[in-house]
């Protein structure tokens, strides 16, 4: 029994990871060798040819690029944006803090394709349609990262807090200096959470960004299997770029990377 | 003892100097979700109903939105609950101390959810394809998996639920590291086998949390764009078609603004009921569990 349980387990592990290797596999050969009969099942040396063939189509070096910088400029503003907004829920009594939480919860309720049209019209009428701004500034309080914050400051001892204000720091140097260093492995599920939900998102700069000069990475692939002559290589290849990041932020940091992923549903 | 002089007018300056401080941290998220969501929010609610209910009147009568409708439920009712049962199967396997290579095996199914979806939707769809595509080469098949409507939906369903499956095993994963060992000591000195053991004893322990898979994956489920949109592209005809796929298409290609808010409402006024109804019938019996 044992046996048979641990032969299906390896199966269905090989069927999660086939496709990866296969979409490997297939960044390696010529686009026109990837419906052959059989198809390619180990590397080829096509690798070379198609990076130069996929940066000739859209220039993916700048796709990965921006992708790259805008998701980091969010990562950082968003997860900060949070985590002082978390502090202040947290630690602070002031008036419309139960205003506030209502509509960071409310936030985490509606799925946001509701606000796509009126802000869609909305960066219409500010004229930032195809700019960066447009894909970085709207979605940077981040209600999941803010309430994520805000659990983990609600355990922050406020006798630590009072012995900092005792030593004549301010309200920030204490927020800096005592209480991120403490929540750094929340931070860092943060981090990460917040990394990978701007490095897949996809409608909004599918609206957003018109000119190919401004493509992330998966408004790139989207516009390369829409074009008239598909080169099927280089489009495995563009896949295999843009999950190389994430799976080497996961490999490294597991343990962050899985508490992030699950946004802080399930603790430990 | 010497009494403590009350200087209240400093007191009251105090409070009024921390009550700043804590909009200088609370005051950048509040006034960004003021303007990019309250805002945006009260706006979609008017414009769909700009002329009255003529827009949520017109979602019930038009045939496109109603397959969107049966698509999304179809994947409701089929995938989230396959895809729940492997995962819940899975995470206990994966929590056996027995497993060799469990730790492997474990990043192996959990692989699927580190991708883009833009990414993965893109590698099935050249995987699928009809004419030498490595799926049915390798099956033998000669399967029109994304041309045709009844295939379409089944290369959708499968394709989420690679994607899905570990995702959620490991939340179940975790939920199950939460059971005590000694559980399973008693129900093995009780005579029961390692099935009777997972259904009598790990499974209704373990509900609250195959409720919030569900949950979230009847959330997912409903906000369905990007895997339709690259695999599919809705098709063939409305085959797979899903409701934010057409709010896309009503409002970003046909420009009907007003429409498009009133399918995206009624997408939250759906998410809210389906919601609340698992949470409500399945979600509170674990207070009648902890009686027994």
């Amino acid at each position: 029994m044992r046996r048979l349980v641990w032969v299906l387990a390896v199966l269905g592990a090989l069927v999660s990871v086939v496709p990866f290797y296969w979409m490997i596999v297939a960044a390696t050969h010529d686009g026109s060798e990837l419906f052959a009969s059989p198809p390619p099942f180990l590397p080829g040396g096509d690798l070379l040819n198609n990076i130069v063939k996929l940066e000739e189509s859209v220039h993916f070096a700048r796709v990965m690029a921006t992708s790259v910088w805008t998701a980091l400029v969010y990562t950082a503003l968003s997860s900060l944006v949070s985590a002082m907004c978390g502090y202040g829920l947290a630690k602070y009594r002031f008036h419309g803090r139960g205003l506030l939480l209502g509509v960071v919860l409310a936030t985490m309720m509606v799925p946001f394709q509701v606000l796509l049209v009126p802000l869609f019209q909305m960066m219409a009428s500010i004229g930032w349609v195809d700019t960066y701004q447009a894909i970085i500034i709207p979605f940077l309080a981040n209600s999941f990262g803010i309430f994520l914050m805000r659990q983990a400051f609600l355990d922050f001892p406020d006798e630590l807090l009072e012995s900092g204000r005792l030593d004549g720091a301010g309200d920030m140097r204490i927020f800096y200096r005592i209480v991120l260093p403490v929540v750094r492995p929340q931070l860092g599920a943060l981090v990460i959470f917040t990394f990978m939900s701007q490095w897949n998102s996809f409608i909004w700069p599918l609206l957003m960004l018109n000119s190919e000069e401004r493509y992330t990475v998966p408004v790139a692939l989207n516009h390369l299997i829409g074009l008239s002559h598909v080169d099927y290589a280089g489009l495995m290849l563009g896949a295999f770029l843009a999950t190389l990041p994430l799976m080497l932020v996961f490999l490294v940091f597991q343990r962050q990377f899985v508490a992030g992923l699950l946004g802080g549903a399930v603790k430990g | 003892m010497s009494s403590v002089a009350v200087d209240v007018p400093k007191i009251r300056r105090y409070g009024r100097r921390r009550r700043t401080v804590a909009w200088v941290f609370a005051g950048p998220a509040a006034a960004l979700l003021a303007l990019f969501f309250a805002y945006p929010l009260a706006a979609s609610l008017l414009q769909s109903l700009e002329g009255g209910f003529g827009n949520y009147a017109r979602l019930v009568r038009d045939p496109s939105f109603l397959r969107s409708l049966s698509n999304a439920g179809l994947i409701l009712v089929v995938q989230v609950p396959v895809m729940i049962g492997l995962a819940t199967v899975l995470a206990y396997v994966l929590n056996q101390s027995w497993l060799k290579f469990r730790a492997t095996l474990r990043v192996a199914y959990f692989l699927p959810a580190v991708t883009t979806l833009v990414a993965y939707a893109v590698v099935f769809r050249v995987l699928l394809r009809t004419e030498g595509g490595a799926v049915n080469q390798v099956l033998g098949l000669q399967v029109d998996w994304l041309n045709d409507p009844f295939w379409a939906r089944v290369a959708l369903i499968a394709s989420l639920t690679w994607r899905w499956v570990g995702y959620n095993a490991v939340i179940l994963l975790a939920g199950l590291q939460g059971i005590g060992r000694e559980q399973y000591e008693a129900a093995a000195i009780d005579g029961a086998g390692s099935l009777t053991t997972f259904r009598r004893v790990i499974l209704p322990q373990l509900r609250p949390v195959v409720v919030f898979c569900s949950i979230t994956s009847t959330i997912g489920t409903l906000q369905l764009f990007d895997e339709p949109l690259v695999l599919t592209g809705g098709g063939p005809g409305d085959a797979t078609l899903t409701p934010i796929l057409y709010l896309y298409q009503v409002g970003f290609k046909q420009l009907d603004f007003g429409y498009a808010a009133a399918i995206a409402w009624a997408v939250v006024a759906l998410i809210g009921a389906l919601s609340w109804v698992q949470f409500r019938y399945f979600g509170s019996r674990t207070s009648g569990k902890e009686r027994a």
